[in-house]
């Protein structure tokens, strides 16, 4: 990596002092790249351009927004019918965020399927997960601000989960809320977090990124590189194929803003907030449903079906250990997953495996939008059980008794022996 | 978005570093660069034009006023647009000190007749030209000044029965806001 | 290749459907019948005609009841109203005229009010939950502004409500004065048909059936829930072709910058 000689004499004099144009030089124009990544390494970069658009449709709404329960709802509603395209911001604010977890969830199956977390990028894929977890909190908390009936309700439902922590838990949950129940205290320090954690996930992305840099992309075959062969400049190359990316996301995010902008919402948050009427049915959004699911998965008589754990542990406690756990647990997968080669593409149980996995989080999520009763509590049950048996169980043991397919000598043999990889990567 | 200015940017660099580009492969590119810069300016007026005045404050922006009540020799003070709006039904007496003064002697010459629509009706933002204090003078007890209009208590200006600065550190008379008289009792400020 | 495509298009299909849990059944169980609402579609639009009818059967008779609290007088030019006849709507009704130099009552409590003018909002038929509730016999006349964004399938939630009064069926046990409303939660509502033909005499001499009255104010309320509707539909017609221009530019630039690699 040589450094670039700089013509323009303002560019030249910044560059000797601070290099942040060596510094990007080095970083999307000639960082060099495998030359095999296909259309599923888009959803990275898609990721930090909608972090991006959040921060910056965030900003102009907190302009106009009041973070007071009294006023909440209704300065949300002046947004969208008196202030300057309002409706459009709102909107870009509102369906970016499903957007966010939509990509990002690509982005995670990407690394999952590729195996794109394993030596030397286990700290790389642990820092994705904690801006998983930042984004989260940061979409929880910003649910709450329109203060509707579900944002109440989920704030209430959420913030009670914090109750199960032993002999702290009460106490703990009265700070969250700074009073008794979900108020005008708890509005005013959500609003003031939702504001503070993208800049905290800005930062990690940044941290993400240094990591990433260091050891450089890994690529669908999951060989290392083996020299200039196998590798292209960031630029032009997959600036071209991020900014197609980008074209197409942008269809259908805008698709939505347009002409759909409430489908990922909920009728009752069009709803004041009233902490006198619960909702019929309390549904998180829909990229909390997954999670919601496992928590409610766990039986009331968790003890007397299982007759085996030492502790007392009752059915809410173990509902919120378990959803704790179905993300934490994605922490150590790097661990977890025993098997030495990387790709999906290699490992043919794994491929069956995986897709189970994606089909198992799926309608974990169809019966988190359900009530737990009856069938879809059961099918619940057996997904959270399934889900915990992929990654406890099945990662581990696969990596010992499964039989890969040979790997390719290199990125380069593999293109030039016109594999389906040089097409997917062209 | 962000994505398309830096890729057009460096697009640039590439395509001196490479001479033996076809022109067919510039002219797409400066195309699609062309498309993009026009679409990301476009998309940036949204958020410029949510921070111009919304249309709650649009709608506030003129205030309609019945002052058929006003006596003669009477003040009143309207809000417009958050400021102070003085309104004087001005006596004979009034308007005669008004019409009577020489330009010249003013530091900022402007006629009687040029500042009101009917004699009888002074319509004034009542904010000092100083330094943005609210003079006195509107109530018959209120200081008035050396010319029997307003003095601002903050520094000491003078304004007469016409508004005008006369003695004092302001620079400018009051300013005459934007108004009509929809008819003989209802005005319209802004 | 051919086996990924299929799983993605799975993903897709399974997720899109995750997403949208909604059924077409009514809280109380019946099922309701889509209209065809100008505003539905990609070039969805309003009838400023079918607004002002609807207003009018708001005003005349759900307006005794129901508030529309964030909507303002002014808004109703954009449904074609001259700024003089919304003058003169706003004036009808009285507001408080807040603090003077003596505070925002008279000197008998009473409070000072002054006629609408187009800067306040429509005034709501009761000063708050308290007082409608107790017009109503306890039940509490929900505000309309947001109503056809505040139920699942609302604007066709809304008509079959108003349209779906019967008779209750022999063996329905019918509570202390409720009425049957399959289309309502629990199929009983506190609220008496609002409607009934010739229930308002509009100004522009359509026949006043209790469908069209239905119809008219429920397009009424889709406007008063997404009054940026029409303007939203239009600027993403033309924010779409853009896109598809300029995304097919830039698969013509990647196709272009990649085939160099061979």
């Amino acid at each position: 990596m040589s450094t670039p000689t700089w013509k323009n004499p303002i560019i030249k004099w910044v560059d000797h002092r601070l290099p942040v144009f060596t510094f990007l030089d080095h970083s999307i124009i000639t960082y060099p790249t495998p030359r095999n990544l296909n259309y599923w390494w888009n959803f990275g970069s898609l990721a930090g351009m909608i972090l991006v658009i959040m921060i910056a449709t965030g900003i102009v709404l907190a302009m106009n927004y009041t973070g007071h329960t009294s006023m909440a709802f209704d300065s949300v509603e002046r947004i969208m019918r008196d202030v300057n395209y309002g409706w459009l911001i709102r909107y870009l604010h509102m369906n970016g965020g499903s957007m966010f977890f939509i990509v990002v969830y690509i982005h995670l199956f990407r690394g999952m399927y590729y195996g794109s977390y394993k030596n030397p990028r286990e700290l790389l894929w642990i820092i994705g997960v904690m801006i998983f977890l930042a984004m989260m909190a940061t979409a929880f908390l910003g649910y709450v601000l329109p203060w509707g009936q579900m944002s109440f309700w989920g704030a209430t439902v959420i913030t009670n989960l914090f109750s199960v922590i032993p002999f702290f838990g009460e106490a703990i949950v009265q700070w969250l809320w700074g009073g008794f129940s979900v108020d005008n205290p708890t509005l005013n320090k959500f609003f003031s977090l939702h504001y503070l954690l993208p800049f905290v996930i800005f930062g990690l992305v940044f941290v993400h990124l240094w990591a990433l840099h260091t050891h450089k992309s890994g690529n669908p075959l999951g060989v290392e590189v083996k020299g200039d062969q196998d590798e292209i400049p960031f630029h032009p190359y997959y600036t071209a194929k991020d900014s197609f990316g980008v074209g197409v996301f942008l269809i259908v995010y805008l698709g939505f803003v347009f002409f759909a902008p409430n489908f990922f919402g909920e009728p009752d948050n069009y709803i004041e907030a009233n902490p006198l009427v619960t909702p019929p049915h309390i549904v998180p959004e829909w990229y909390f449903l997954p999670y919601y699911a496992i928590l409610r998965a766990v039986p009331d008589n968790f003890i007397d079906v299982w007759g085996i754990l030492p502790v007392i542990i009752p059915a809410k406690t173990a509902g919120v250990i378990g959803m704790f756990a179905s993300i934490l647990l994605l922490m150590v997968l790097p661990w977890l997953d025993t098997s030495k080669v990387r790709s999906a593409r290699f490992r043919p149980t794994y491929f069956w495996l995986f897709w189970i996995f994606v089909i198992d989080t799926i309608i974990l999520g169809f019966m988190g939008a359900k009530p737990a009763e009856g069938n879809f509590l059961l099918i619940g049950r057996i997904a959270t059980a399934y889900y915990f048996l992929h990654l406890v169980v099945f990662m581990p043991l696969l990596g010992k008794f499964e039989k890969t397919k040979p790997l390719p000598d290199s990125i380069s043999a593999a293109v030039t022996a016109g594999g389906s990889d040089a097409k997917e990567g062209s | 978005m962000a994505d398309t200015a830096s890729t057009a940017e460096s697009t640039e660099k590439d395509s001196h570093d490479e001479s033996h580009d076809d022109s067919k492969r510039d002219f797409l590119l400066n195309s699609t660069i062309a498309v993009g810069a026009a679409g990301t300016v476009l998309a940036v007026w949204p958020f410029i034009d949510s921070m111009n005045p919304s249309k709650d404050v649009l709608a506030l922006a003129s205030t309609e006023l019945d002052i058929s009540s006003v006596e003669v020799g009477q003040s009143i003070t309207a809000i417009w647009r958050g400021k102070p709006v003085f309104i004087r039904r001005r006596t004979a007496k009034e308007i005669a000190a008004a019409k009577a003064v020489n330009l010249a002697d003013l530091k900022d010459p402007e006629a009687d007749k040029d500042r009101v629509k009917k004699d009888q009706w002074l319509i004034l933002v009542g904010i000092c030209t100083h330094l943005g204090c609210i003079p006195s003078g509107q109530k018959s007890g209120d200081v008035k000044g050396d010319f029997n209009g307003w003095f601002c208590p903050c520094h000491g200006s003078h304004y007469d029965t016409s508004g005008r600065i006369r003695k004092g550190p302001a620079p400018k008379n009051l300013q005459v806001p934007p108004y009509k008289f929809i008819d003989d009792t209802n005005i319209l400020i802004g | 290749m051919f086996k990924k495509v299929i799983i993605l298009a799975a993903f897709v299909v399974a997720f899109s459907s995750s997403v949208n849990v909604g059924s077409v059944r009514a809280a109380g169980g019946a099922e309701i019948n889509s209209q065809d609402w100008t505003t539905n579609g990609l070039f969805g639009f309003f009838d400023r005609k079918q607004l002002k009818r609807g207003f009018q059967v708001y005003s005349e008779i759900c307006a005794s009841c129901h508030s529309v609290r964030l909507l303002f007088y002014r808004n109703l030019e954009e449904i074609g109203f001259s700024p003089e006849e919304v003058k003169k709507i706003a004036a009808e009704a009285e507001v408080a005229a807040g603090p003077n130099e003596d505070g925002d009552t008279h000197d008998d409590g009473e409070l000072i009010v002054r006629p609408g003018k187009p800067f306040d909002r429509i005034v709501s038929p009761y000063p708050n939950e308290f007082a409608a509730r107790a017009a109503n016999a306890g039940a509490l006349p929900p505000d309309l502004t947001l109503m056809t964004k505040a139920r699942l399938n609302g604007p066709n939630y809304v008509h079959a409500l108003l349209t779906g009064y019967k008779d209750a069926p022999s063996g329905f046990k019918l509570s202390e004065g409720m009425n049957y409303n399959p289309y309502f939660s629990g199929s009983q509502i506190a609220m008496g048909a609002p409607l009934s033909d010739d229930g308002v005499e509009y100004a522009d001499g359509t026949k006043a059936t209790v469908g069209q009255m239905a119809k008219d104010v429920t397009a009424f309320l889709i406007w008063s829930a997404e009054p940026e509707l029409e303007e939203r539909k239009r600027m993403g017609i033309k924010v779409m072709l853009f896109l598809f221009v300029f995304t097919a530019l830039l698969y013509a630039v990647k196709r272009q910058v990649w085939a160099k690699l061979h």
